[in-house]
């Protein structure tokens, strides 16, 4: 039985090759295989949205998501986020609301963030429809009061 | 200055980025996993245990039983060491067990080359046992010939009470003062298991870096008690056991407890030094680590019709399942709030913990006096409702004040803005005017109403546990300073507030201090970590201590530099000014590379205190809360929610803000929906996960509103007082007291769940039965 496949993807905008175990699911590729640990596992079953990342620009629980399913398309973690030196406007609305706490369902709630916002850039949102969009990512520390500010500043920058 | 502004986190970027680095983060090429064998039952006795099949499979590198583990039996409460043996924590727990006391307990374990693997040699152990019926409920735990969960302990944990009467700050028995008072009001309450949750499960790995020494990583609040702890498991040399803490995924006290790491410590040591890393499963991680104590109080209160509460009288029943942990001291904490919060009146507490065969309770975010208060609230209530009072008006009248006795300690209280804080969330509610519109929904399906409930809690462990932290600051060659505490930060935002104190005194910017994130207890001074809301509190006095300190240090080279007395020089924004001529004499990076490089004058200038604080100042603060309850659906949905505290000095009013809605968030979730579900039968838990477990997700909650009354603490470096566990404490009584004020139906047992709403609904005739068709 082979067990092994080669898959290509690009990550953060630059393409890899890999062969991979074919057993492993997208979380444990980038964090065993491509050092990219911004993505956490707080469950593996997809509970918990720690693992978030974005496959082909659709938000995905990367820990039950298997690494071959990935074979051509394009990923975005938490690592591709900040470029020269600048945090996204997202990262950067959740530092500003104090929405960090641990830091452990960050890296997923922001790239569930950016997926919205990108979906609904200029819309009116209403606050349940963040909260919906949302539902799929828990936090124990924060409430989730000012997560909900992030997500409003990261919709309407400008807005204070 | 610093202080009071919300500065942003210390740590913030890196998490924002994915580049702080947690335990898991930190791999080791070729580590080894190890995975727990553990019990199906959850009372019982090993009979045979096989494990050749499970050794022999490809990759596995060794699997140890309860034969293979040291006959040594260590408590693992994240308490410090004390001198007296009378408060040492329970020793009970050995590294494996063939005496099973709850479902899950820890039996072998197997180390392999992958997870894969070790899990796959699991399912070819082969194990018979010797089954017992599980003691789950007080009474069959209680009677007199149950049989005893640990040999010797006749399932008692730690039993004690306290009373007016003995202590003798007030006078007055309590059964005198219940016989004398107008009305006394009686209750049963009760409370259930609930988890932590951390994000991050509970990890540790361990390695040797030479023949003697073992280095442990690990997710915990509290690295240098973990230090001890495995010396005494493994009996060998405190100093032998380096323990190094990253970036934590959260713990609310379920990591004030030692877990993971006498085990992976025990299994470097017999794979010559390789590294083993064990990596819980949420379900694991969900009943195999701690969870929150379950209680049964029956609280009497005595009252007069003026409202002056007269009498209380407490006995409480706290459970810890399998093993002790922190044990008694939960119930013990817990009680002795109703001291802080209504310190005037004849009181007696009397409360028992008990082993049962169920998950193992341990520290959880404020450490029994959810329970406790839970019941003192929900009595207060149903007194104030006896004598017909407004519930805000009863409980103004019968609260602490700035200056009474803490009867339990003696102690005056310095500061408590308890009163303000009730003012200002009536304020918040509008409560006298919605009082009065929400008459008119007390009947039908849809009916509203209001609740409240006080909290009190302690800023540390003093008098019961030595409160000692370690503070080292150096200046840097820049002219900036590096900050190393011994205090932890899980997330709570301790290393941000450490900066702000630094900042404050030394004159200084916030960015130019730097706190180290990681403690390691090679070099980190001695603390003895996250726990009791003690941070900001404790350590405070440490990092003012150094931070004067090293101010000096800073002032007298000036001194050396400028010829100038030390004492007419002040640091201003991070420069030295003469402070009579306010002229600007240097910038702070030029005395800092004075004071390196000078071939003659100077040193590293650094301050280095370890400091005990023998104070304990308590804290305040109450729920309001507005909610909507649909009687045909069993809903209860809240309208409106606001925590008031009196934290003292707010050292960073948007990080507090995040504490206290997380802590209403848990208390939210303990009120309506929270529970780790055991059948009472066998033990079996039946909702181990995240997806079970009923924690709120952004859609069940509403806006969490908060709000302060500063009051300044004069035992505390910058005025502070605890604030990261008491939010948790007051919104599960607000909300049983807004269902009753909205029902007239009281349930008095967490969570109110649909299930409850539906059965007491029924009962009290809210809802008309009409045979199966209202299922
Ligand atoms: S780790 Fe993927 S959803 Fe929890
Ligand atoms: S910040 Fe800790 S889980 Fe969200």
């Amino acid at each position: 039985m082979t067990t092994f496949r080669e898959i290509t993807f690009s990550i953060n905008g630059r393409p890899r090759t890999l062969y991979i175990d074919m057993r492993k699911s997208l979380l444990e590729v980038l964090r065993q295989d491509l050092g990219l640990t911004g993505a956490k596992q707080g469950c593996g079953v997809g509970e918990c949205g720690a693992c978030s990342v974005l496959v082909d620009e659709v938000l995905v629980d990367s820990c039950i998501y298997l690494a071959i399913w990935a074979d051509n398309k394009n990923i975005r973690t938490i690592e591709g986020e900040a470029k020269n030196g600048k945090l996204s406007r997202v990262q950067q609305a959740y530092v500003d609301e104090g929405a960090v706490q641990c830091g452990f369902c960050t890296p997923g709630f922001i790239m569930a963030t950016t997926s919205f916002t990108q979906k609904c850039t200029g819309e009116k949102i209403t606050e349940d429809e963040i909260r919906k969009s949302h539902a799929g990512n828990l936090c124990r520390c924060t409430g989730y009061q000012n997560i909900l500010k992030a997500v409003e500043k990261s919709i309407h920058p400008d807005k204070e | 200055m610093a202080i009071g502004k919300s500065v942003n986190r210390i740590d913030a970027i890196a998490k924002v980025t994915g580049r702080a680095e947690y335990t898991e983060d930190l791999y080791k090429p070729g580590m080894l996993v190890a995975r727990y064998f553990r019990s199906s039952i959850a009372h019982g006795r090993v009979k045979n245990i096989d494990v050749e099949k499970a050794k022999v499979l490809e990759g596995v590198e060794a699997v140890f039983t309860f034969k293979d583990v040291p006959e040594n039996k260590f408590a693992t409460a994240g308490h410090p060491f004390s001198i007296d043996p009378d408060h040492q924590d329970v020793a009970d727990r050995l590294l494996l067990t063939r005496d099973i006391r709850f479902m899950g307990d820890e039996i072998a374990i197997v180390v392999a080359q992958d997870e894969i693997i070790a899990s796959k040699a699991l399912q070819l152990i082969e194990i018979s046992y010797d089954e017992y019926t599980p003691l789950i409920l007080p009474e069959d735990i209680l009677k007199k010939d149950a049989r005893q969960i640990h040999k010797g302990s006749s399932n008692i944990v730690g039993e004690h009470q306290y009373s007016t009467r003995d202590l003798q700050v007030i006078s007055g028995d309590v059964d005198d003062a219940l016989e004398k008072a107008d009305y006394v009001v009686e209750g049963n309450f009760e409370t259930v298991m609930v988890q932590h949750c951390h994000l991050e499960n509970h990890i540790a790995y361990a390695y040797m870096d030479d023949l003697d020494r073992i280095v442990i990583v690990s997710s915990t609040q509290i690295p240098h008690i973990v230090r001890r702890i495995v010396s005494e498991a493994l009996n060998m040399p405190l100093s032998r056991v380096r323990v190094i803490k990253p970036f934590i995924g959260g713990g609310f006290g379920n990591k004030q407890d030692v877990v993971l790491e006498p085990m992976v410590a025990f299994l470097t040591l017999k794979l010559d030094g390789r590294a083993v890393q064990i990596n819980l499963s949420r379900e694991e991680c969900m009943t195999g680590t701690r969870n929150r104590h379950p209680f049964h109080i029956n609280v009497k209160t005595g009252v007069m019709k003026d409202g002056t509460m007269v009498a209380r009288k407490m006995d409480a029943i706290s459970i810890t399942g399998g093993y002790a942990s922190h044990g008694h001291a939960i119930a013990a904490a817990g009680g002795s709030k109703q001291s802080s919060l209504y310190p005037r009146m004849a009181t007696k507490f009397h409360a028992r913990t008990l082993y049962a065969n169920i998950p193992v309770a341990g520290a959880m975010r404020a450490y029994g006096s959810p329970q406790v208060i839970y019941a003192l609230e929900c009595a207060t209530e149903d007194a104030a409702r006896k004598i017909n009072m407004d519930s805000v008006e009863f409980r103004l009248k019968n609260i602490a004040r700035q200056d009474d006795i803490n009867l339990l300690s003696g102690k005056k209280i310095l500061s408590c803005g308890l009163a303000d804080c009730l003012l200002k969330g009536k304020a918040f509610m509008d409560w006298d005017k919605k009082k009065k519109e929400y008459e008119k929904c007390k009947s039908g399906p849809i009916r509203k109403g209001l609740g409240v409930a006080c909290l009190s809690y302690t800023s540390g462990t003093y008098p019961v546990c030595v409160e000692i932290a370690g503070a080292r600051i150096s200046l840097n060659q820049d002219g900036t300073v590096h900050v190393m505490v011994g205090a932890t930060e899980i997330g709570q935002g301790s290393d941000t507030i450490v900066a702000q104190m630094a900042a404050e005194t030394l004159g200084l910017a916030y960015e130019h201090v730097r706190v180290v994130q990681t403690q390691d207890t090679d070099v980190s001074p001695f603390d003895t970590g996250a726990y009791a809301s003690r941070q900001a509190y404790v350590v405070s006095n440490a990092v003012f201590r150094a931070a004067a300190d090293l101010k000096k240090k800073i002032l007298d080279h000036a001194g050396l530099m400028t010829g100038k007395k030390a004492r007419d020089l002040n640091i201003i924004n991070g420069k030295i000014v003469d402070t009579h001529t306010n002229a600007f004499l240097m910038d702070m990076k030029t005395l800092a590379i004075d004071s390196f490089y000078h071939k003659e004058r100077g040193c590293q200038l650094t301050a280095d205190v370890s400091h005990k604080t023998t104070t304990n100042a308590p804290v305040f603060g109450c729920t309001f809360v507005d909610i909507t309850v649909d009687i045909p659906l069993c809903k209860i949905k809240i309208n409106k929610i606001i925590n008031v505290h009196d934290s003292g000095i707010i050292l960073n009013p948007v990080q507090a803000g995040g504490q206290v809605h997380g802590g209403v968030f848990m208390g939210i979730g303990a009120a309506l929906s929270e529970e780790l579900m055991i059948n009472p039968a066998t033990g079996y838990i039946y909702n181990n996960n995240l997806l079970d477990y009923k924690f709120p997700t952004f859609m069940d909650l509403p806006q969490i509103h908060h709000d302060f009354v500063e009051t300044f603490e004069p035992t505390s470096g910058y005025g502070n007082k605890s604030l990261g566990e008491p939010p948790v404490i007051s919104p599960p009584p607000a909300i049983r007291n807004a269902l009753l004020d909205a029902t007239g139906v009281s349930i008095n047992s967490l969570p109110i769940s649909p299930h409850k709403l539906f059965t007491a609904f029924k009962k009290n005739g809210l809802m008309v039965s009409k045979g199966d068709a209202d299922v």
